[in-house]
Formats: C-alpha cells, structure tokens, sequence
C-alpha cells in the first residue's frame, strides 16, 4: 500500500510527476531536477516532506532517555534549539539519522526519515523499559513538515532565527507552526512542522508569497542532487545499520565525553582505536559520465570500493558521488576509476563539501561557466 | 506532445525516419519527456554494427540511466557527432536536431514491425493507463 502526503492533489495539479518514495506517493519533480535545483541554488524552492516521521518524547525522564539513545550531547540544547544526531545500535551502526528538537526540558521532538518510521520507533519503544517517566507518541500522521530553502527563504518568511534555531507561532495565518532555521540542501532556510488539516492552506500561502521572489516547488530529485553537493549523508546510501558514524565522516556528531552512556559508545571507542578501515570520499568525474550508487570503484581493474551516491551536478555541471574506500586512497588528489557500465572512467577524490553556500573550491572554477559557477 | 506522421515508432520509445535503405534513429518526445533533464549520451562509433532490439546507447537524466535500442538492423553510417556535448538538445528538439544516428539496413523488412503515429499513440496511452 502506498501513503499520500495531505499535499497530494496540490503536487498533481502543479503537475508533479509522482513516484513511490518509502511507500509514500511523492512528486520527484515539477518543472524539471535542473531548473528546481538552480531555484533553490539562487532563489528558493518549497518541498514536501510531510513523509518524514516525527516522535514525541515527554516527561521528566525525556532527557535522560533521548542521552541514552543517541550519541550527541542533548544537554547542550535550550529550549527552542534543534540537533543533528543519530540513533545508533550496540554495534555502533546508524538505525537512522535525526534531529532533535527541545520545545522545554520535558518535551522533545524525534524527526525521523520516512523509510524508518517503523524500525525507529520500535528501536525507541524497545529501549524506554529503563526510563518509566517518558510518553513516547508517534506524532508522524498528524504532522506535515515543509521545506523552504534558499537564498530568498528569509524574504519570504522573514525572521531572525540562528540556524538550528526555531519558534512555535503561526504564520501566515496557520497556528501552531514549528519554524526551524534547518535543512538539507546546503541553503540558508527553514522547515516547518504544522499538523496535517492545515498544511495546504500554509503550501498555497508560501507559494504565493514567495512567487515575487522566484520560489518555485521542488520535488525530490532536486532534494537529492542538492543535498548531495552539500555532501549530506542519506539513509539508504552513505549510512545503513552496517555503517558507523566515524567512516561516514559524522564523528562530530558522536560526543565520546558526554556525562551520559549511551548506546553504541563502547563499540565506538573501540572502533576509533582500531582505527578506520574505509571511509567515504567525495569524487568528481574527470572522464565524462555520470557515477550512480552501487558502481564499483576500481584502481586499474581492482575493486577496491564502492559508490554510495552519484549523480549529475547541476552546480558543477559533471558527475559527482560518495563513495566508500579503503583509508589510503581516501587523500585529496587521490585518482580512481568508477565502473560505469563495464567502462572505466577516472575520478578525482576532491574537498568536501562540492558545493558551499556563496563560494565554490578554486579547483572547480576552471572551466566553468561564470553564471553557473556561482 | 508531439509524434510526427512520417515517422516510425518502437515500444522502446524510439523514432525512425526511413529513406531508401537508410533509417535515422531518435528517442521520441514521450522518451525525452519521461526521462526529464537529459545530462548525458552515449552513441556508437560509425561503422558499428547494430542490431533490432538490442542496446546501441545511452541516455542518463539527472536521476534516471535508459539504454538506447536499435528499430533495425543494420551499420551505424553516420552519428550525431556534436550531441553528446550538447545532450539537451534532446530535451528541445528530439526529433530534428535531437536525431542520434543513420543506420545502413541489413534488412529493410524489419521496418514492417514497426508502429506509426497513431498506432504509437495508442501504446503510450496504453502503457501509462
């Protein structure tokens, strides 16, 4: 069975072509990947992704229980903040990507990806024995979650919000929004959270306020080729049960030192003093084509690796990717070839992130067109 | 969406225009439209042999990868040269600037299976339903 997102007749009458995303029915484009992603790039897009989940974790004991459960310090956070973070298992593989939002010190907010709904929260619920003073509620149907990014985002909708900050309001008439200066396309922007009777009427009103200012809908394919150039990890490719934060190049996000156990930390310590074996390198083309996920990486004819993410840049105007690799071949500079459909094609392991707001690596404006090499 | 009368057509979604012995050989403006933003082609060398139903190219949107199968049989006589560079212009013009290669027939005969205009817009209309 597939699932609709509350938005559903508004993408089929902006003529969104849909397709099957984690078993929801989800426009993977409008107009067009390219067009919505250089709207995003330079102006802004909205996106649907009411199809992510979102728990609900109350009580005296909510803190307690979310410090056990993932690897960032939550105790760093004051009301109204948000965290990037993971659920981890025993073995120090990721369950899923997060962020965690605190509204007060006894109510949080769990978002989860859309794919893992039901493994997270039953990981969650499995794990809530030792901490009786937690309600944990899965909020995820009656919550719609939009994304407006891009530079014009903060005309659109103004505010004075610091990233990883929100507030609790309505706006543009729909009560009870959650704005959170967060996202997933290496944009300035927000998400916003509304329960799902109201979130047509708040699609329709940004649409139309943001019209003057070249906003457009953006589908998942230009979510995906724009947060891969912002070298952002997705469940399913960079990140799986089997991957641990360390190779993926998310330490940052695991707090060794925290005053809190948590699960997954011993695993980690010990794969820290291991030390890694592979790790994942962004790469751009320098023989012509296009690297998708699961094309083997190969020096000469070896493999040695894999891609996790490829696609076309729209930004770069080449191929692009993640991949894993073993640690010596992980340096910048470093060459390789990507098997494309029996054909080896030469790749360049090169800094991450490809793309950073307002300014590119020099090593990309060679050839370039200007306009495009913003 | 446009589907020319003088022109043949594949359930692969292909196009075939047909002089004499030489067939020229496109993707069609449903092909084009389905894969959305065309990034990437890949055509065979002049000279090369194809053969009906099987894959003598590529064609890669930013999200999707679709091979390029050839209506007939026949030697690759002349490629598109200067598309590759520019695989848009198959997003634009998929049927006159867009054309990807001119092949030589082995068999003129096979050109009989193929579908006209109307009877390929009854398949698409049937493959979407």
């Amino acid at each position: 069975m597939t699932l609709k997102t509350p938005l559903y007749n508004e993408h089929q009458k902006l003529k969104g072509r849909i397709v099957d995303f984690a078993g929801f029915e989800m426009p993977v484009q409008y107009a067009g990947v390219i067009e919505e992603h250089n709207a995003v790039r330079h102006a802004a897009g909205l996106f649907d992704v009411s199809h992510m989940g979102e728990f609900l974790f109350e009580g005296p004991e909510a803190q307690k229980f979310l410090e056990y459960l993932t690897p960032n310090f939550v105790g760093k956070l004051t009301d109204g903040m948000a965290q990037y973070s993971m659920l981890l298992n025993e073995k120090g593989g990721i369950v899923d990507d997060i962020l965690v939002y605190r509204y007060g010190p006894q109510k949080f907010m769990m978002v989860v990806n859309a794919s893992n709904i039901e493994k997270d929260f039953e990981w969650v619920s499995s794990h809530k024995t030792k901490f009786p003073e937690v309600t944990l509620t899965n909020i995820s149907d009656q919550t719609a979650l939009l994304a407006l990014q891009g530079p014009k985002a903060k005309e659109i909708l103004p505010s004075d919000l610091k990233p990883f900050h929100f507030f609790v309001g309505a706006i543009f008439g729909v009560p009870n929004c959650t704005v959170a200066r967060t996202g997933y396309t290496g944009e300035d922007g927000f998400e916003i959270f509304c329960s799902t009777d109201q979130v047509v009427a708040l699609w329709q009103a940004l649409l139309k306020a943001g019209e003057p200012f070249g906003l457009k809908p953006a589908g998942l394919g230009a979510r995906d080729t724009l947060r891969l150039e912002a070298r952002l990890s997705l469940y399913g490719h960079e990140i799986n049960d089997a991957t641990n934060p360390l190779e993926v190049g998310l330490s940052w996000v695991v707090k060794l030192d925290k005053p809190h156990e948590f699960i997954g930390k011993s695993a980690l310590i010990q794969i820290k003093e291991a030390g890694l074996q592979r790790q994942i390198v962004g790469f751009k083309m320098i023989d012509k084509g296009i690297p998708r996920q699961d094309c083997r990486i190969r020096e000469d004819k070896k493999e040695i690796g894999f891609v996790t993410s490829g696609t076309f840049s729209p930004t770069l105007q080449i191929g692009i990717g993640l991949g894993y690799v073993p640690t010596e071949f992980s340096s910048i500079g470093t060459k390789f070839n990507i098997d494309i459909r029996g054909n080896l094609k030469l790749a360049e392991v090169v800094q991450m992130p490809f793309y950073t707001r307002n300014r590119l690596p020099a090593s990309y404006m060679e050839g370039i067109p200007r306009e495009k090499g913003r | 969406m446009e589907f020319p009368d003088d022109l043949k057509y594949t359930k692969e979604h292909e196009w075939v225009r047909i002089k004499g012995d030489v067939a020229m050989i496109g993707i069609s403006d449903y092909a084009q439209e389905q894969l959305g933003d065309i990034v990437y082609l890949e055509l065979p060398e002049e000279g090369e042999a194809v053969e009906k139903g099987e894959p003598f190219g590529v064609v890669e949107s930013v999200k999707a990868v679709s091979d390029i199968y050839a209506a007939v049989s026949g030697k690759v006589l002349e490629i598109n040269d200067p598309l590759p560079e520019n695989p848009e212009t198959l997003n634009e013009d998929c049927y006159e600037e867009g054309w990807l290669i001119k092949v030589k027939m082995s068999n003129p005969k096979e050109a009989e299976d193929l579908m006209d205009s109307i009877q390929y817009q009854a398949y698409i209309k049937e493959e979407t339903a």
